[in-house]
């Protein structure tokens, strides 16, 4: 059913569908929203779970690992100093292969403090051993969230489902909301074999000493890649439920007989779509959106980019000192390519600067120009730098 | 067992009542681990319908090499500082699936009064029907043996060692059951594994009372404090009958009950049997203030729980002292 | 069933209205941008409504957008040519760039007493003045201005009929407090002369 939704508000409603038996809440900007709607969904009786008001991400990440581990389908949110900060939690929770649901309200990382979107949070812990998807729309986010579940609880991974902070989140626009019997058909109830269970007394998270810890990293790492399946599968399970397809895992908007292709993750997807339309008079132009960034689906990316002669890849974030992080991992898989394409890797809208259409020229101009440097800031304003040191 | 009724006695009694064994034997603690008999104690008087959340320390490691275990319970660990926060959470789940089994979060002092303070302030805060039960060894000693702000005045670590300019650890031990108490939750308690049934007791008592509950219990670690793992009771035992470890209970932040010193030991009897307090022993003038410090310390622990006793109890069957709450004998 | 690609909608952008909302912390800048939308929302439109997001505190100059469209939006930053403004506090006006980047033929809705033609000459462009605040006060008890200037916006523009943005409201508000917004909605349409925004810029450049 349609509605005119704010973006944390359909997904507060789409996580309700889900049916979580635990949710830890802390606010942060700008995932405040997503919690406070479910607070409201409890208080209204709407959803009947139990919430966990806690007194930091850290803890609310603890409690959700806790309740996976006894049974409960689980979830929460955070974004960016929060993300940080239950960083340990994430790698421990991916670690002892708990399921579950959390949603990375994409949002820079302080400091300098910022409160507005780029994907560096999610990005800083693409180690933790988490699925990544990213959405780049409100629609998005809802049929990715209804699917991580199911990829998670299939793989016994936890998924981070990356929405852009206030650009999607704070975003009203018309949403398609599943009803309670879709998802309920397409969302068994959890049933986790491993729980804690007096009647069949198990150890979690155990100390394990050189002669096995190679192989228990092995065995997760062997778990992320197969998970790509999951990933796909559930795409399709999901297409037949509700009639969306989804591009599970990466989407590529008109395979033409583009040389040049530009290749983003998240919502700027959709500016580049439109300013596609209105600037005719540059080269015809191949528009990819990747959504699953962990597990690295390098295959996918390759045959995405199969004739191009230039990739540009265009992120959220950076690694100070090296340059960008999606870039250096694209390179990395389109070097066993033959006729691999150029890559012109840039961040923009980093601490959330608005991307305008016009960025669209301004990187063709770059790839024209083909400066040969491997990594630019596309955006940055140099007048406004201080003089450098 | 072939004995006599005249020659059954108290101890065969209590023998051959059957027990549940929640930590099992085979584990790789230390010679005289005050944790691993606390440990063992509290599993045992919980019974088999619990879930564990176990901060990282010396007890999850020393029971949990991989692929063995010596948990006969669920059990989990997950990080150093939020074994409570994961223990709200298994709370929530259990709740939220209609179990009825019980949850209790364990963690040394290391966890409990610092790193993971925050998260068993929230759950405490929150009213979670948890136990959280703090081994209390006084330093963090699965590291090595540096000072926590459990570890006593005055006692060296590797990071507050004595030497010339310092007489170990100078701040105060962290009153944590006062603070912990200061939420406000039906039950906190100190015990020590000098007193085995009043562990067993408390434990039980705990987990008949619903919401948060907090259990203190004092277990000496023979490496970290110096002492020989055949002195262990003996030494838990000098550390409340000096009256520098007070035995309480306290509900809703109120005293409720204390187990009473019927012979009071002058501190010195305690420290002199450790090396992490040998520098106190010293021909020096600090060591000796710091002597009188500590038995300043004891003394007024002594004033402000009315811990003096009266004479011994010749109707004390179980060989230990016992907590009186309100004047009435507790059992 | 014909599945669609809602990852980027196929399609260009057809034709879509932009249109900023400038005010102050505390004035229901947003709530303006989503009653708006939800209002196109309720005509079958697609839409898309957002605040520009800031450190917003009371009194602080604020910006919300809107984009009202007959296909899915994709584009995801901000308006920077809108083809209409309104503006819910005229102290606003002193703003350097308030008018940046408006269309050529666009329009200015103004909460103000002042005269409209004067603000027409100050900006230099299509202004109409309504005391939406005013209104509020003598038929909500209130001066917050949006529902007057969105009625009027619509009146203005004949983008969506009075009903739908009455239906928005409904979503927000019952009672006494919906019916005081009706009677504000058909008093602040009758203040301004309908359709005199209809040959505007309605349709964005794809």
């Amino acid at each position: 059913m349609q509605y005119a939704l704010e973006g944390s508000q359909a997904l507060a409603r789409t996580v309700a569908l889900c049916r979580p038996q635990v949710i830890a809440a802390y606010p942060i900007t700008p995932q405040t929203h997503i919690v406070e709607n479910l607070s409201k969904l409890v208080a209204d009786g709407v959803l009947d779970c139990e919430l966990v008001s806690v007194e930091s991400e850290f803890s609310a990440a603890s409690v959700v690992l806790g309740a996976v581990a006894a049974g409960a389908r689980a979830y929460t949110a955070s974004s960016s100093q929060g993300i940080l900060l239950m960083c340990e939690v994430l790698f421990n929770i991916a670690g002892l292969r708990l399921p579950m649901v959390m949603t990375c309200a994409n949002r820079a990382v302080s400091g300098p403090l910022s409160i507005w979107n780029d994907q560096q949070d999610s990005m800083a812990v693409r180690d933790a051993g988490w699925i990544q998807l990213y959405c780049t729309s409100n629609q998005d986010a809802v049929d990715t969230t209804i699917q991580a579940y199911h990829i998670s609880e299939q793989t016994e991974l936890p998924v981070m489902v990356c929405v852009d902070g206030f650009t999607l989140t704070h975003t009203l626009e018309v949403l398609d909301i599943p009803d309670q019997q879709q998802v309920d058909r397409y969302l068994p109830p959890f049933n986790f074999e491993r729980r804690l269970d007096p009647a069949s007394p198990i150890s979690i998270g155990t100390l394990v000493a050189p002669d096995y810890f190679t192989e228990a990293r092995g065995d997760h790492h062997r778990a992320m890649n197969n998970a790509q399946q999951a990933i796909v599968a559930a795409a399709a399970g999901w297409e037949d439920v509700c009639g969306r397809r989804q591009n599970p895992l990466i989407c590529i908007h008109d395979m033409t007989d583009a040389r040049i292709g530009i290749l983003t993750l998240g919502s700027i997807a959709g500016t580049l779509a439109d300013a596609r339309d209105r600037y005719q008079n540059v080269p015809a132009t191949r528009l990819m959106a990747l959504r699953t960034f962990r597990p690295f689906p390098a295959e996918a990316i390759r045959q995405a980019c199969a004739g191009l002669t230039d990739l540009v890849v265009l992120e959220r974030a950076l690694s100070p000192g090296s340059g960008g992080i999606v870039g250096t991992e694209i390179r990395a898989a389109l070097s066993e390519m033959q006729n691999a394409p150029r890559v012109h890797n840039f961040s923009v809208g980093l601490g959330g600067r608005d991307v305008p259409l016009d960025i669209y020229p301004r990187i063709h101009e770059a790839v024209r120009a083909g400066s040969g440097i491997p990594f630019d800031i596309i955006d940055l304003e140099p007048d406004k730098l201080p003089a450098a040191v | 067992m072939g004995d006599s009724p005249d020659q059954m006695n108290y101890r065969h009694l209590r023998h051959a009542q059957p027990r549940f064994s929640g930590l099992e034997s085979g584990h790789r603690a230390c010679q005289g681990c005050g944790e691993a008999l606390g440990a063992r104690l509290v599993t045992e008087a919980a019974g088999p319908d619990v879930v564990y959340a176990n901060a990282t320390g010396c007890l999850e490691v020393f029971t949990t090499a991989w692929p063995d275990s010596s948990w006969r319970v669920p059990w989990i660990h997950s990080l150093f500082e939020n074994a409570p926060a994961v223990a709200a959470g298994m709370e929530a789940a259990l709740k939220a699936r209609g179990k009825a089994t019980r949850v209790i979060s364990m963690g040394g002092d290391g966890s409990t009064f610092d790193i993971g303070f925050q998260a068993l302030s929230g759950m405490l805060e929150r009213g979670h029907n948890v136990l959280h039960v703090c081994f209390d060894n006084e330093a963090y000693m699965n590291t090595g043996v540096q000072r926590s702000s459990s570890t006593p005045h005055a006692a060296a670590t590797t990071t507050s060692p004595s030497g010339k300019e310092r007489m170990g650890k100078r701040h105060l031990k962290k009153d944590i059951v006062s603070i912990v108490a200061a939420h406000h939750i039906p039950y906190a308690a100190t015990s020590s594994v000098a007193y085995p049934s009043d562990i067993r007791k408390k434990v039980r008592r705990a987990l008949a009372i619903d919401g948060p509950t907090f259990l203190h219990i004092h277990t000496p670690c023979p490496l970290g404090w110096g002492h020989d793992g055949a002195l262990s009771i003996e030494v838990a035992r000098l550390a409340v009958q000096t009256g520098l470890f007070p035995i309480i209970e306290l509900e809703r932040g109120r005293l409720a009950g204390s187990m009473p010193i019927r012979t009071v030991r002058p501190v010195t009897d305690y420290l002199q049997l450790q090396t992490r307090f040998r520098h106190l022993f010293a021909d020096d003038d600090r060591a000796r203030e710091e002597l009188e410090h500590l038995q300043a310390l004891a003394d007024h622990n002594i004033e402000i729980y009315n811990l003096r006793g009266t004479q011994a109890d010749s109707r004390d069957s179980e060989g230990a002292d016992t907590v009186r709450r309100g004047g009435m004998r507790w059992a | 069933m014909q599945p669609t690609d809602h990852c980027i909608p196929r399609g260009a952008a057809g034709n879509m209205i932009e249109i900023r909302i400038h005010g102050r912390g505390g004035q229901g800048n947003v709530v303006a941008a989503y009653l708006l939308a939800t209002a196109a929302f309720e005509e079958g439109r697609h839409v898309q409504a957002f605040p520009n997001f800031g450190a917003e505190r009371r009194g602080a100059p604020v910006t919300a957008f809107v984009r009202i469209a007959d296909r899915p939006i994709r584009r995801r930053c901000q308006v920077l040519e809108p083809a209409f403004l309104i503006v819910q506090d005229d102290t606003l006006l002193h703003l350097p760039d308030i008018t940046a980047g408006l269309q050529a033929g666009g329009a200015v809705l103004v909460n103000s007493t002042r005269d409209g033609a004067e603000l027409a000459a100050q900006l230099d462009c299509a202004v109409v003045a309504l005391p939406a605040s005013a209104l509020a006060q003598e038929i909500l008890g209130r001066p917050v201005p949006n529902t007057a200037l969105l009625s009027a916006f619509l009146a203005l523009t004949g983008l969506l009929p009075q009903a739908a943005l009455l239906k928005a409201l409904g979503q927000r508000f019952h009672g006494k407090v919906l019916e005081h917004n009706r009677q504000l909605v058909e008093q602040a349409a009758a203040q301004v002369s309908a359709g005199a925004w209809q040959e505007g810029p309605h349709a964005v450049r794809a």
